[in-house]
């Protein structure tokens, strides 16, 4: 079974929106809030836009909005790509 | 004695074809180097324009935050390094400036071709959802403004100028505008960087472009031989302070912006003559001083017959007599809104060193009656610059820069 992992998730930012603020990417940075870690909404969208056409799921934008966090955003993630 | 409320800079950075920072340009730029080089970030070969001032040695991944280098086009990226090092060379400490008292004042003329050019790719090649979010902001004119306000923290009176070439001189004029308003500090320049296809096809339309191939020859500004400009990338940002803080903080002051004016020439066809020359008179008026007051001219340098005339007429009939002219643009190309913002960083330099650079391998036409300064750079007593600007389809501008205490 697929899933959709926490460095995963880092690949995907690095790639479209630079490298995290915080300079580390690791379980220390899974509940903080993205715009702490130096992500807007249009790098959410982006990386959202990435993983969808990876795994052939449509992220709608207002999920978007709802992923607060790394943890959140996995989570999202893996639901998403299981229960397709 | 110059009013503590002058606009002064403070600081400056700058990106050409010729150098990348103030040392590395101006040397190359006193020695007469030439950054007029054949294209090498794509391929011109199918174009009838193959030459161009490109920045070359420019390290994103070091000038650049690495979360910014994939969300910004070329000119952000010079823009947000420039103003980086504008602020480092004003040694200004930005905690003494609250955040609403800092603005950012750019000009752009082209946006961030590109960037939007391999968004336009994706969009045809494969599809919509290829297209990057990103290219939502980093095509747009505001876009270098966006980036250095958010980076910096400057959250005062923003905002972007869209005056073509003529963009450099009002974006310092609006930067002047927003310290009277109340600001302390300003950065302001402008960066442009439209060297790829997209950005190509929208130059070459306007038919001012020099179709030849030896670098040498081919933007000749005021030379009988003059036959179209080469465009180039790059630019300049300044820091720009009222002059009582500048001097309470003991900062190094390369300039006053004294004088500042603009003008819109009439429409093709009109009997109405250009208004460079009165723009530039007024100009001089809102510095309040005389045309025999200005020590050196910097000019717009079209590199076309007639724009070229226009200019020197302008120049002959304000000043009635032999003033030095410089068009250090012959060796780097017409930056577009980097270009006038460079000539005032070059201005300034000339003021710190009272020295005019020459445009190298130039003639001036002798029939244009003007003393442009050729062959090599030359030594003078400078007080006072007047730096010219035109920006295609009726966009004119002129500034007065001076020393200090020497008005």
């Amino acid at each position: 079974m697929t899933t959709f992992t926490m460095e995963d998730l880092g690949a995907v930012l690095k790639d479209a929106a630079g490298a995290p603020e915080t300079g580390a990417w690791n379980d220390d940075v899974l509940d903080l809030p993205f715009y702490e870690l130096g992500y807007d909404s249009l790098a959410l969208l982006e990386v959202s836009a990435r993983i969808g056409r990876q795994f052939k799921i449509a992220i709608p934008d207002d999920a978007v909005v709802e992923m607060k966090t790394p943890r959140i955003a996995v989570e999202y993630i893996n639901a998403r790509i299981t229960g397709a | 004695m110059i009013a503590t409320d002058t606009a002064v800079f403070t600081g400056m950075d700058i990106i050409a074809p010729t150098g990348i920072g103030i040392e590395d340009y101006w040397s190359a730029t006193l020695a007469g180097t030439a950054g007029i080089r054949p294209i090498e970030r794509f391929d011109a070969s199918g174009y009838p324009v193959r030459l161009a001032g490109e920045v070359r040695g420019f390290d994103e991944s070091v000038r650049v935050p690495a979360r910014l280098v994939p969300q910004t086009d070329r000119m952000t990226q010079f823009a947000l390094a420039a103003a980086d090092g504008a602020l480092t060379d004003s040694a200004l400490d930005l905690d003494t400036v609250p955040e609403f008292g800092r603005a950012v004042v750019t000009a752009n003329s082209s946006g961030g071709f590109e960037f939007g050019q391999r968004e336009l790719e994706n969009l045809w090649s494969r599809g919509s959802e290829y297209v990057g979010a990103y290219q939502s902001i980093a095509w747009f004119y505001a876009a270098n403004t966006g980036q250095v306000s958010i980076r910096h923290g400057f959250k005062g009176n923003c905002g972007v100028v869209a005056t073509e070439q003529a963009g450099g001189l009002d974006a310092a004029g609006q930067a002047r505008r927003v310290l009277r308003n109340g600001a302390g500090v300003v950065l302001t320049g402008g960066t442009d960087a439209s060297l790829c296809p997209w950005g190509f096809i929208t130059q070459l339309r306007t038919g001012l472009l020099s179709t030849r191939t030896d670098p040498s020859r081919a933007y000749l500004p005021f030379d009988a031989d003059a036959n179209g400009f080469l465009p180039g990338e790059g630019g300049a940002m300044l820091v720009m302070e009222p002059y009582g803080s500048a001097a309470a903080r003991g900062a190094r002051v390369y300039g006053a912006l004294t004088g500042y004016a603009c003008g819109f020439d009439p429409p093709p066809g009109s009997p109405r003559p250009p208004v460079l020359g009165r723009v530039a008179r007024r100009a001089l008026d809102d510095a309040g001083i005389d045309p025999a007051q200005v020590d050196v001219v910097f000019a717009d340098a079209a590199g076309t017959p007639a724009l070229d005339r226009a200019e020197a007429a302008a120049i002959r009939d304000l000043f009635g007599r032999p003033v030095p002219v410089a068009a250090p643009k012959a060796m780097t190309g017409r930056l577009y809104a980097g270009g006038a913002a460079l000539d005032l960083a070059t201005a300034l330099l000339c003021l710190r060193d009272q020295i005019i650079p020459a445009a190298a391998g130039v003639t001036a036409d002798p029939r244009l009656d003007i003393d442009l300064v050729t062959d090599a750079s030359r030594p003078a007593a400078i007080h006072t610059v007047l730096v010219l600007a035109r920006g295609y389809g009726g966009f004119n501008a002129a500034a007065v820069l001076s020393l200090p205490g020497e008005e």
